[in-house]
């Protein structure tokens, strides 16, 4: 299937590495088939947006990419999506293995009702570690590289829920770097924020490609259009098109993915 | 060309606006009226017994002459019967709770306990009594023992626990479980560090209710043959006791009327338990209380 119109497009300009690899991915909601022959290589270190109208299957697709769709019950799936070349959907693939190298932001901000330390903490403890002085060093990298440690270091004892929302959704992405993870998935990160929470969110996605693997899903097309290398429309559960966003944005091929961008549906 | 006349409109208010104020005075009334009975109640209790409330009374055992009766061994009783019933029931109902919230998988069959579960709360004490007598005392040989009591009474209590912690379990967000499984936690980590934490208060309001509701029922351990009159303490858990309701019950059905006082000084005790137990209740959920 390498032969399909929107991966076959993609030339690697560097020796940049695939991440995820999607070949032939289906996947079904009980009788409901949410996403058809799904073709798409990410690369690593940049920023992948997914772009489509509501109930296009993009939600989904992010979700498959760390198997948080398995919540979902009734869910199949058929295909691959080699991670670093190990196929995630194999059941052999242990899925706490793979959330501790794949972190996710969610649409709303979700800390914890906790401390802002222990939210950030959360992750390294789960996995085993509780070395003080390690933990204060992971928190305080998470914090800066989320951008938010200048707002939050004089009160980390204090709940998280006392934080703005946008304040909330840079603690969450700091708890995900807590992790130390390879890639991130945003699944419209910003959708419950401001446009001055959002601005900032996209400055840090900027800093944060350098180190990482993004791939944001969001309903904004500026904000694809501003934020991310490639870009992928997705409509009614198929990949229409995929490739560099400023050409999507400039010259789409497809006619339904012009008509989607200037705005003519979704 | 209005479909709605104004006029008659405001014309027909009147009636409209006269029921309204009745109905807040007829809601009003109501409440009066159970105020007034428990009113009522309260204060024969409290004439009656506080003259008898004093320290020997909480001191001593219970005696044939009412001058010498008291409410210890009631007293230490139903401590006893908590220290089975507390941790028994609240693991026992937790950990029901805990699988059929976050384990059990949607289908008929979980449907099925889930609506039993409800069902058992309604089920007659005196039938968990029979249920107590037939397994604990007779099956396994508790005999009359503050086990068998306190057995028979957590699975009284049990359906009460269940369904008050499915709830607090029920009540934590979603994304705050999603948020922990994308970090890459299991689901033992997610439901020990984040699910019962936020949980907690409601599950412990619905504990210490329904130990309040363990405290004041009699009919189970009538059934079981609890004595009601026992003039020594338990010393282990095959020891006989005897708790607060039974001993009020007892004396209530003395003909000589200064032990219906100790009745009334009895209940009083029962009372401020059962006020001190609810308090607490309500304390937790108030400093536990968290928005999410």
């Amino acid at each position: 299937m390498e032969t399909s119109t929107a991966t076959a497009k993609i030339v690697n300009p560097q020796e940049k590495q695939i991440v995820y690899k999607t070949s032939n991915l289906d996947l079904w909601y009980g009788e409901n088939q949410a996403l058809k022959k799904i073709n798409l290589d990410i690369m690593e270190n940049e920023v992948t947006a997914i772009i489509g109208p509501s109930g296009c299957g993009k939600s989904t697709y992010i979700k498959t990419l760390n198997r948080m769709i398995e919540l979902v019950p009734g869910v199949r799936t058929s295909g691959e999506i080699l991670y670093r070349g190990r196929n995630i959907l194999d059941k052999s693939y242990q899925v706490e293995e793979l959330r501790t190298k794949v972190g996710m932001v969610f649409q709303k901000p979700n800390p914890f009702p906790k401390s802002i330390y222990e939210n950030v903490a959360y992750g390294p403890k789960i996995h085993g570690i509780r070395d003080k002085k390690i933990l204060d060093q992971i928190v305080e990298k998470s914090l800066r590289g989320a951008a938010i440690w200048d707002e939050v270091k004089d009160r980390l004892n204090q709940n998280a829920y006392g934080l703005s929302g946008g304040q909330q959704q840079r603690l969450c992405i700091a708890r995900c770097l807590a992790i130390e993870p390879d890639v991130i998935l945003m699944d419209e990160p910003t959708s419950a924020l401001d446009p001055i929470s959002t601005l900032k969110v996209e400055e840090l996605v900027q800093e944060l490609k350098k180190e990482f693997s993004i791939i944001i899903v969001t309903h904004n097309m500026q904000q694809a259009a501003r934020i991310s290398k490639k870009t992928a429309f997705f409509l009614n559960g198929e990949v229409i098109e995929f490739s560099e966003t400023n050409k999507i944005f400039s010259t789409p091929e497809d006619k339904r993915t012009e008509d989607y961008i200037t705005g003519r549906f979704g | 060309m209005n479909l709605i006349n104004h006029e008659s409109v405001v014309k027909r208010m009147k009636p409209r606006l006269s029921k309204n104020s009745i109905s807040k005075w007829i809601f009003f009334a109501l409440t009066m009226f159970v105020l007034l009975i428990l009113g009522v109640l309260l204060y024969r209790i409290f004439s009656q017994g506080l003259g008898n409330l004093d320290l020997q009374f909480l001191q001593s055992l219970p005696s044939r002459k009412p001058e010498n009766a008291g409410v210890y061994a009631a007293l230490i009783g139903t401590i006893w019967l908590m220290a089975v019933v507390a941790p028994v029931s609240l693991l026992l109902g937790v950990g029901t709770a805990i699988y059929l919230e976050e384990y059990a998988k949607e289908n008929a069959i979980t449907n099925f306990i889930k609506v039993n579960i409800s069902n058992l709360a309604g089920v007659p004490s005196i039938v968990f009594g029979l249920l107590g007598l037939t397994v604990f005392v007779r099956a396994l040989a508790f005999g009359t023992s503050v086990l068998a009591a306190g057995l028979t009474m957590s699975l009284l209590v049990l359906p009460v626990i269940i369904v008050a912690s499915q709830e607090a379990i029920r009540a934590v967000p979603n994304q705050l479980r999603e948020a922990s499984f994308g970090l890459g936690a299991t689901k033992w980590q997610t439901i020990v560090r984040i699910v019962l934490p936020a949980a907690i208060p409601g599950i412990l309001t619905g504990g210490i209710l329904a130990l309040s509701r363990a405290i004041g029922e009699t009919a189970p351990l009538v059934v079981l043959g609890m004595p009601l009159f026992l003039a020594f303490l338990p010393k282990t858990f095959f020891d006989m006791i005897t708790v607060l309701p039974l001993q009020i019950y007892n004396w209530t059905g003395r003909p000589q009327a200064e032990f219906h006082a100790l009745a009334a000084a009895g209940i009083i005790v029962l009372l401020v338990m059962l006020i001190i137990m609810n308090s607490i209740a309500v304390l937790i959920r108030n400093k536990f209380q968290k928005r999410y």
